[in-house]
């Protein structure tokens, strides 16, 4: 039986991975939660498919390792069923910028209160290197050779416009900030996205040039939308821009819940509905 | 007469549903079984509707050809149906807008605009005209008004009264002394089903002809608390519940063939991870949109095999409303019993028809009862058992783990990709299917009715079956109906049509997807009899092909 935070799966990230640190990041959060009192039986982690994806296998925690784009949707379902658990969704560039869009921006748009950390290493890493919504327009690999004059998705321009409460950028060799931004999201009441620039050690290692761009901006107001809009647009997923790091934008906003949650229903209210109805039509 | 055919029609946007309803409620207080088909394009105003209420001293499921009375709001009804109307028919057209030489007219219009009243009152006149020509007592007649009508009541009654006085010709119907039941559409009675069962949430996106369910739900949730949600899409809708279910709510997700096709995805993962997830598909003639507002029984081979992979699940079709209620209730328990996904296929002429139920035959549904792990030692999700049944946990588990997983998993949930670990949990997920087909065994999923000595057979499902009882019954042959659709049921089946010299089999779709299925288990089908019109059929050509065939 495990009984640490990490379970005894084989890891099978490749040697440099982005990913371990942005595993050891949410591994320190949540022990910091659990010693402040949070029990590990109420945080569930809902991963997609790919190599983020992984984490649900990794980490000894609650976890369902769902489809490829539908992690955010799940995660919902989660939420609304029983608000008293802290959902993290582990979710890749492919997976949600690509087939889970629609679900990222609408629950951003709901304000869903789950936290989502987005492994971008703007590429699809597992099926060999294609590009991502997020890879650079320049970047070909076997599935796009020939120039198309795509461009890369600005994910936390997105979220803005989507309405998202809590956006936050990070850097996989950043771990310290990682883990503050992961632990803030994650206290955020509300939909907490991440955007967490990772580096694929084996299709798209940029290392050197987020080491270069990335930058926390000093007297940002992440209460400020405007301040926010226009740090984000430094930054376009494609250019030589710089790359602010941390909380870009964070409000307080009523938080997304339907009807009542199931713990709290009661069987008899079902059933005198159903007989005042049949009565009803006596 | 011991039998009556009202078919009222007019544009849509005048209130054809409603007030076939409403009629429906007249012929309930007069003591007689009602069904109601309710026919309309896909478009919001304009086009054309029509409802045909078919009332009749016992229990029936479908309408007939022949109409007794003719309600006529516009020229379109009048035209289109004149020719449907029995000879002595009684025809009342709206004299406002339609000149007539057969029939008597009534002016709508000008009688609303003399009350004060809303062009969407219309109706109300000719179910006025409707209850006098029928011969019903005033004050009867005002109770159902009242009862059905809680919008702007005392206009609806003062415009009906003077529709009552003016109406002249008559075509009285006997009284009958019984009380026959309530009225409930399909939609309804899956809807109630599903709440008697214990439902904690209903997730949908909208789509005809599953939409009623999810208008229901979402006005039955202030009262009893029920989670009813309208997400971005289908595949958002089945994920989003399967979540829910991940979190330990019993969930149901409800659509129509195209919305299906969107969840399939999911299904197969409800099939990998065990999730219990009820689906209501309510089926639509296709392929692709199709025609959205009419009927079909096309999917049946695609509910069966939908989904990527092999795992088991349940599929069921009832044919009426009280079937429905039934075994939607069943759809959920068994769901959650054995933790599959379950499918409870409808069609258009079942979702939104109108039946006579009677309350006190109506099943009592007993909540689901889900064994919950309770054990100290460390919690598996899917712990290989003997029945293949793991016992069910949701966060949060004190000192445990619950993962779920749509990859090939082991018992606690972690991936592998072992040959022998993927094969064991394979057979582990499959030892379920014989107990599920034992489970369904004990609650009778073939129905018999009609004439059991005689060796000819009607073998029909879904909306079909209470048509092919009457029609059996009328001509005095065997009639069966398979409600439990997958596990098949075959030892059911077989015993039910042992005996038969001459099988057929009645199904709206064109290459005969049941008779197929039927087949396949050793039931030969000796003439099939399709139909992919998108409409029902109606009794009477039934019973007349049953006549010609059984020569």
């Amino acid at each position: 039986m495990t009984t640490g935070i990490i379970t005894d799966a084989q890891n099978t990230w490749c040697p440099g991975c982005g990913n371990f640190a942005i595993e050891h990041a949410l591994k320190d959060v949540i022990l910091r939660l659990e010693a402040e009192g949070t029990p590990r039986e109420k945080m569930v982690l809902v991963s997609g498919i790919g190599c983020h994806a992984k984490m649900a296998d990794y980490l000894n925690i609650n976890s369902f390792y769902s489809l490829h784009g539908r992690s955010v949707s799940f995660a919902t379902g989660i939420c609304m069923a029983n608000p008293d658990l802290k959902v993290i969704c582990c979710v890749g560039d492919g997976d949600a910028y690509a087939e889970g869009i629609a679900h990222l921006l609408f629950a951003a748009k709901r304000n869903v209160n789950m936290t989502v950390l987005v492994h971008n290493n703007r590429v699809y890493g597992l099926t060999k290197g294609q590009f991502t919504p997020t890879s650079p327009g320049e970047y070909h690999s076997k599935s796009n050779p020939y120039a198309s004059n795509d461009l890369a998705f600005n994910p936390p321009e997105l979220l803005l416009s989507a309405g998202c409460s809590f956006v936050a950028r990070g850097y996989s060799r950043r771990g310290k900030e990682l883990k503050e931004l992961i632990y803030d999201g994650i206290s955020h009441s509300g939909f907490s996205f991440i955007d967490i620039l990772q580096i694929c050690a084996s299709y798209m290692d940029k290392t050197e040039e987020y080491d270069e761009q990335v930058y926390v901006p000093v007297s940002h107001n992440p209460e400020d939308f405007d301040a926010a809009c226009r740090l984000v647009r430094e930054y376009r997923y494609n250019d030589s821009g710089k790359i602010a790091l941390g909380i870009l934008f964070q409000e307080k906003r009523g938080t997304f819940h339907v009807g009542t949650p199931y713990l709290q229903q009661k069987y008899e209210d079902k059933q005198s509905f159903v007989m005042r109805f049949i009565d009803g039509r006596r | 007469m011991d039998e009556c055919s009202v078919l009222i029609g007019g544009k849509a946007g005048d209130g054809i549903n409603v007030a076939g309803q409403t009629i429906a409620r007249i012929f309930t207080t007069l003591g007689y079984y009602v069904y109601m088909y309710y026919d309309y394009p896909s478009l919001i105003r304009g086009g054309h509707n029509f409802s045909v209420i078919r009332a009749s001293n016992h229990p029936i499921g479908t309408h007939r050809s022949g109409i007794d009375i003719l309600l006529a709001m516009d020229l379109t009804t009048l035209r289109r149906h004149q020719n449907d109307c029995k000879r002595d028919a009684l025809i009342i057209y709206n004299s406002d807008s339609v000149q007539s030489d057969v029939g008597s007219g009534i002016p709508l219009k000008r009688i609303v605009e003399k009350n004060g009243g809303s062009a969407v009152m219309e109706n109300t006149v000719m179910i006025g005209a409707l209850a006098f020509a029928l011969g019903m007592e005033w004050e009867e007649f005002a109770s159902v008004i009242s009862h059905e009508m809680h919008k702007f009541t005392e206009k609806n009654l003062e415009i009906a009264r003077d529709a009552f006085q003016m109406q002249e010709e008559k075509r009285e119907v006997k009284r009958i002394h019984q009380s026959p039941g309530i009225i409930l559409s399909g939609n309804e009675a899956v809807s109630l089903g599903l709440l008697s069962a214990g439902l904690n949430g209903y997730i949908a996106y909208p789509m005809s002809p599953s939409t009623g369910i999810l208008h229901f739900m979402a006005a039955a949730s202030g009262e009893t608390g029920v989670q009813v949600f309208q997400p971005e899409s289908e595949i958002a809708v089945v994920t989003m519940a399967e979540g829910m279910v991940y979190a330990g709510a019993k969930t149901a997700v409800g659509t129509s063939g195209g919305g299906f096709c969107l969840m399939t995805e999911a299904l197969s993962m409800a099939g990998m991870a065990e999730i219990p997830i009820t689906i209501v598909l309510a089926q639509r003639s296709g392929p692709s949109t199709g025609t959205p507002t009419y009927t079909a029984q096309s999917d049946l081979h695609f509910a069966i095999h939908a989904g990527h992979g092999e795992f088991p699940r349940f599929v069921f079709a009832p044919g009426d409303a009280q079937q429905a209620f039934e075994w939607a209730g069943h759809a959920l328990s068994l769901s959650w019993q054995f933790q599959v996904p379950s499918i409870l296929m409808t069609d258009r002429v079942l979702s939104e028809g109108v039946y006579t139920v009677d309350p006190e035959f109506l099943p009592a549904i007993t909540p689901v009862s889900v064994p919950l792990w309770e054990g100290h030692d460390e919690y598996l999700r899917y712990r290989d058992t003997e029945d293949g049944i793991s016992l069910y946990a949701s966060p949060p588990l004190s000192g445990s783990v619950i993962k779920g997983n749509s990859k090939s998993h082991d018992e606690r949930g972690i991936s592998v990709d072992d040959g022998m670990q993927i094969a064991s949990m394979t057979r582990k997920q499959m030892k379920k299917i014989p107990l599920m087909k034992e489970a369904v065994s004990r609650l009778n999923p073939v129905h018999v009715s009609g004439n059991h000595d005689s060796d000819m057979c009607l073998i029909s499902w879904g909306s079909n079956a209470p048509l092919c009882r009457e029609a059996a019954n009328f001509v005095g042959i065997k009639s069966v109906q398979p409600i439990v659709m997958h596990p098949f049921p075959e030892t059911e089946m077989l015993a039910a049509t042992s005996r038969s010299r001459m099988t057929f089999l009645l199904e709206d779709n064109f290459s005969g997807q049941l008779a197929d299925i039927c087949e396949a288990h050793g039931i030969p089908v000796d003439i099939r009899l399709p139909r992919f019109d998108g409409r029902p059929f109606t009794l009477d050509q039934l019973i007349e092909d049953l006549w010609g065939l059984a020569e």
